[in-house]
């Protein structure tokens, strides 16, 4: 009897917490497919309206910013760009250096540890007007490199590698040395296979936190060319509200995808070095 | 360490080489920028810098709107940390324990965790805006709320945003660290312990310090960073610049009042506090691994 009790509470206390979370969202959804004057009368809503997908469409092809050239398309592009270089740019280098750092027996090994480690202290908040000045310098302003790499630049996905490869067995190296494997064949036939799962956490992780990017666009796209979904919640350049909800809804989907879809491999990677 | 590892002469340096390129250049540049930024002051006639020791952290420390910012930044951690990591727990342990629909609850928890922060801050707005914010008509009928003059009402308007977005993340590393405590103490707890809510404390959660621990460093971070966003989307530090975090400041400061010096100043005492942070956080993970 009392089990029941404690299921039924424990459900009770997850649909509240469902509630919280998805509450907020679905009204500036279902507000978003009302008519504006309606909102702007009557406030946001909690039932669905007919106006759906006429402000979506509006949202995605209305031409707007200074130019009246630039698309909401055109951001979503500019941010996927965004968010998949800093992706595979990260995974790819992290990998690497942490295989170096890891199996390699050579002096500059701790020095270079530290160099890499310390950046940890160094998020772009807290760097975004010198690093402004160093891509301006590099004449990066206004450019994909120029959105990607100051971001790539970043020690937590090799912080993530360098701990899993702790934890593979020495055996497998020894093993593999037997085998008569070089350094170039044991990483890329044996140790990149076993690690996929972190790969492709540390790529989810990564792609959220590069497609989230906003104050960094904000100050480093004067051309609207490479504005960016999330930036662009501040300079939302559509004229009505109900398009500013759209547009909302529209932002989130693809990390939310992501994350929703990927979520086994997202969990069991950062969780794997435990 | 490694027991057995490659000798080479130059394979492991073509290994680093990508990233250490990338992080010389987009890390270790702007730093050197930025301290010598702080070291430095503009002359009268905007000609060039000239050497002023500690005169921008003297300035800059000394300001009242320094402390005032420092310490909403310490009572913003705080509050976020405790109620993210509060409500984040609670829902963890229900869905450790649900029997029935774990993955659909799991699934619809989780994803805010992806949501930008100043998606949420743009969002937040809405609901406190004066014109059309169902939360806003809702705190104004019951205490007369308009946090565009009253302060602590601005405090409530932030904090719930800012919590908001967090109690996903603190929902995923906690569900994870009650998955890992082995079966057989919980089977042993059974036996010992009739009340969950005794059990609760005295066994689950001891167990899981360790996961709380890193999660207290994960919020603080969130906190201290990522919430700018969020601060630049929602009260822009109204009323009168009293919720501006130590990085929003830092960030108004050098890119709208272009005060170099003053920014540089504010960013290196932010890196000696998380210099602070990332000593323990450090050490607890190594000290970890250790005893797995």
């Amino acid at each position: 009897m009392s089990r029941t009790i404690s299921q039924l509470l424990s459900h009770f206390i997850l649909i509240a917490g469902m509630l919280l979370m998805v509450v907020p969202i679905w009204i500036i959804f279902a507000s978003s497919t009302h008519d504006n004057i309606t909102i702007l009368s009557d406030g946001m809503k909690w039932g669905l309206g007919d106006q759906l997908i006429k402000n979506y469409d509006e949202v995605l092809n209305q031409k707007g910013g200074f130019s009246q050239e630039i698309t909401a398309t055109k951001l979503f592009l500019n941010s996927f760009i965004m968010a998949l270089g800093i992706a595979t740019l990260t995974v790819t280098t992290s990998l690497m250096s942490a295989y170096a750092i890891v199996y390699f027996r050579f002096k500059l090994a701790v020095p270079l540890f530290w160099l890499i480690f310390i950046t940890l202290l160094v998020p772009l908040e807290l760097r975004i007007l010198p690093s402004y000045q160093v891509v301006s310098d590099l004449h990066l302003i206004n450019t994909y490199s120029g959105l990607i790499l100051p971001l790539s630049a970043s020690a937590i996905a090799t912080f993530f590698f360098r701990q899993f490869y702790k934890s593979v067995p020495d055996e497998l190296l020894e093993a593999a040395k037997l085998d008569g494997a070089n350094s170039w064949k044991f990483f890329i036939d044996f140790l990149i296979p076993l690690s996929k799962t972190m790969m492709a956490a540390m790529f989810i992780f990564m792609f959220v936190y590069g497609y989230n990017q906003y104050l960094w666009p904000l100050i480093m796209t004067t051309s609207e060319k490479y504005w960016t979904v999330v930036m662009g919640m501040k300079i939302i350049f559509m004229a009505s509200t109900v398009e500013r909800f759209a547009y909302i809804i529209l932002s989130i989907i693809p990390p939310v995808l992501v994350v929703v879809f990927l979520q086994r491999w997202f969990i069991q990677g950062l969780f794997q070095t435990k | 360490m490694k027991r057995v590892q490659f000798k080479s002469y130059y394979t492991q340096y073509f290994f680093v080489a990508p990233q250490l390129a990338i992080i010389l250049v987009f890390l270790y540049l702007p730093i050197v920028q930025t301290f010598t930024d702080a070291f430095t002051t503009q002359d009268a006639f905007g000609f060039g810098r000239y050497f002023s020791g500690f005169d921008n952290f003297i300035f800059a420390l000394s300001d009242a709107t320094y402390l005032r910012a420092f310490k909403f930044t310490i009572l913003f951690i705080c509050v976020i940390t405790f109620f993210s990591c509060s409500m984040g727990l609670l829902l963890a342990v229900q869905a450790n324990n649900v029997i029935h629909g774990k993955s659909y609850y799991k699934t619809l928890l989780i994803w805010p965790y992806a949501i930008a922060p100043a998606v949420v801050g743009v969002t937040a707005n809405y609901f406190f805006s004066e014109r059309l914010g169902i939360l806003y008509s809702f705190f104004h009928n019951l205490w007369g709320f308009n946090w565009y003059d009253n302060i602590h009402d601005a405090y409530i308007y932030v904090f719930i945003a800012a919590t908001w977005k967090q109690i996903s993340a603190n929902f995923i590393f906690f569900l994870a660290g009650l998955q890992t405590i082995q079966k057989p103490i919980i089977e042993a707890s059974l036996i010992d312990c009739k009340s969950s809510f005794r059990r609760f404390w005295t066994i689950t959660f001891p167990l899981l310090m360790p996961t709380t621990f890193f999660l207290i460093i994960i919020n603080i971070t969130y906190s201290f960073f990522d919430t700018l966003g969020i601060i630049d989307t929602t009260t822009i530090g109204a009323p009168s610049g009293e919720t501006k975090t130590l990085v929003f400041k830092a960030y108004i400061d050098g890119f709208r009042g272009l005060d170099l010096g003053s920014a540089g100043a504010q960013s290196i005492v932010m890196m000696l506090i998380v210099l602070v942070i990332t000593v323990f956080q450090f050490r607890f993970i190594e000290g970890r691994i250790h005893y797995n």
